[in-house]
């Protein structure tokens, strides 16, 4: 009995093998791949494992300019979201909490943003940063970053203060309370789960980014991770594979540390994001 | 109704700087970049008045029906894989692995949030055909075939694409629709197996029905998302071989920054929002009326 079914179930198991098979091998083949010397990816079969795997030589020369984008990635990414959780959960907490006419037409104001492609906002504002001598800073990163982010933290942030009663923020702003005492002290500490949710989310968003860093940065010292990554080979004239192959696995091994702590809140925050937006 | 929580000098301080911050530097630059569809240059050449030059050439222009069809072509094919690899995968969560799944949803997920950049450049090299035989041609030629110049012809390149873009997402369709499908009452699924209903049967006429709703809004995202594209297809193709793979958000970028028009970029950047603007009321449309018809 308990066999026909372990037999029953055999296919299914298969299809769930291949494909754990599908999305982890080229990850893996990148992790060995990152150990390999040049002459072991030219001369050897791509499937080989690395010859040694204490060779860090590929790791330390890929560091030396990727040290320099992930500074340049934290810099501006970090100072973004850090505005755009506080702006956009003062304005969510405005726009659901509070009583005011114009309520809803500001929301679809913002809603607006998450429709608009990135390209019709590019070409002005490049002619702002270049007027203001802004380029060649990172400024421009951070401005645009904070401004792209805001209109999908407004909207989840008032989905999310929708389900709290606005008796609770009644009751704190009759106890002689001013509102914006109640956004900090009661609103904002309340949702701490909601925005931690958020924030995460948006980092993943504003890290990943290349059209915004590609457009805005102009030379190689501003240069984020993945506009540095893309250029990484060309650096060198000839494809350099190791190096390569480690820069890619230390931006991959990064988001990796993350998604180990937080997958479940990173899986809901962005399912979330997509339903809403 | 007046509310204790009505108080205008609240709302302006705290609404205040996100809105500020949102107009100044989204909603302003918008509108500016419709005023520049009628002046040719960059802010480095210098800007001219060409009233509605840019639009006659929008009509004229060869290059621009081919990366309008690509655009079309890519939303359509990737969001068909997208949503279609996903929910095949959610009824594989839901009714094959159940609680058991966390694990593998987990693992499947990974690679959403992996960097575009990485993924791409991963790809490159693991479909490469020389100097170093990528895992793929590898594969061919262990079973005897000949390798394939994956990023030399147009139709390979397409594949290329669509098969990364279906990998790194397909995990987060997979999730979005598997929460939609848990929503569906099990005792519903339980009566219809007793009246005999067959798998086929069942999920024709009670889980799709059902799960329409969850169905419909990521068809919704994933089209908005594929149409606006750039990231992928500008790390892993570049455009190529030629201008094939060259969608309007990248043709948009080669023609702002490479020739410095900003005018006929911005042009094709409007082109490109009331593509996305159709297509999303379309969708809403049709699926509306769909509505309307099973319920009568």
């Amino acid at each position: 009995m308990k066999l026909t079914r372990t037999l029953r179930r055999l296919p299914g198991h298969a299809v769930v093998a291949l494909l754990l098979l599908v999305v982890a091998y080229p990850l893996i083949w990148l992790f060995l791949g990152s150990f390999k010397t040049q002459d072991e990816f030219l001369n050897g079969s791509t499937t080989a494992l690395p010859h040694s795997f204490t060779n860090f030589a590929n790791y330390s020369q890929a560091w030396s300019s990727v040290a320099t984008y992930l500074q340049n990635s934290l810099l501006t990414v970090l100072p973004a979201l850090a505005i755009i959780v506080v702006f956009g959960t003062a304005a969510g907490f405005a726009l659901e909490i509070l009583v005011w006419r114009g309520r809803q037409t500001t929301l679809l104001l913002f809603l607006a943003g998450i429709m608009i492609p990135g390209q019709m906002i590019l070409l002005p504002l490049f002619t702002v940063y270049f007027n203001l001598h802004l380029t060649g800073t990172l400024w421009p990163l951070i401005i645009t970053y904070t401004a792209t982010g805001l209109p999908l933290t407004v909207f989840m942030m008032a989905t999310y203060f929708r389900a709290v009663p606005r008796e609770v923020f009644e009751a704190a702003t009759m106890d002689g309370a001013s509102i914006i005492r109640s956004f900090v002290s009661v609103a904002f500490p309340m949702m701490r789960n909601s925005v931690l949710t958020i924030a995460l989310v948006q980092f993943f968003f504003l890290w990943n980014d290349l059209l915004i860093a590609l457009t805005f940065t102009t030379d190689d010292a501003q240069r984020t991770v993945q506009v540095g990554l893309l250029n990484f080979t060309g650096q060198f004239g000839v494809v350099e594979y190791g190096p390569t192959f480690a820069a890619i696995c230390i931006n991959v091994l990064l988001i990796l540390a993350i998604y180990l702590f937080l997958n479940q809140r990173v899986m809901r925050g962005l399912a979330a994001g997509a339903v809403k937006g | 109704m007046h509310s204790v929580l009505g108080d205008r000098k609240s709302v302006a301080l705290l609404l205040g700087p996100a809105l500020l911050v949102y107009s100044l530097v989204m909603l302003v630059p918008m509108l500016w970049s419709l005023g520049y569809t009628f002046y040719t240059g960059s802010v480095i050449s210098g800007f001219t008045f060409t009233g509605l030059d840019n639009f006659t050439k929008l009509f004229d222009d060869p290059a621009l029906p081919s990366s309008l069809w690509f655009t079309v072509k890519y939303a359509v094919v990737i969001t068909a894989g997208q949503v279609l690899m996903g929910y095949l995968l959610a009824l594989l969560y839901v009714f094959f692995l159940r609680r058991a799944g966390s694990v593998v949803r987990t693992l499947i997920f990974f690679p959403v949030i992996l960097p575009t950049v990485a993924v791409a450049l991963l790809f490159q090299k693991f479909f490469e055909f020389a100097p170093q035989t990528g895992p793929v041609n590898a594969l061919i030629e262990a079973f005897g075939g000949t390798g394939v110049d994956w990023f030399a012809t147009p139709g390979h390149a397409f594949l290329v694409v669509a098969l990364m873009d279906i990998w790194r997402s397909m995990g987060f369709y997979a999730v979005l629709l598997y929460a939609g499908l848990l929503d569906i009452p099990d005792d519903l699924m339980e009566a219809a197996a007793l009246d005999g209903a067959t798998t086929w049967r069942l999920i024709r006429s009670i889980i799709v029905p059902l799960s329409l709703p969850v169905l419909v809004s990521s068809l919704v995202f994933s089209i908005n998302g594929t149409l606006k594209a750039f990231d992928s297809i500008y790390a892993l193709t570049g455009g190529g071989p030629g201008s094939a793979t060259t969608p309007l958000t990248l043709y948009m970028y080669q023609t702002s920054f490479a020739y410095g028009d900003y005018g006929y970029g911005s042009t094709i950047a409007l082109t490109l929002t009331v593509l996305c603007l159709l297509v999303t009321v379309l969708i809403f449309r049709a699926t509306r009326r769909d509505a309307g018809q099973e319920q009568s």
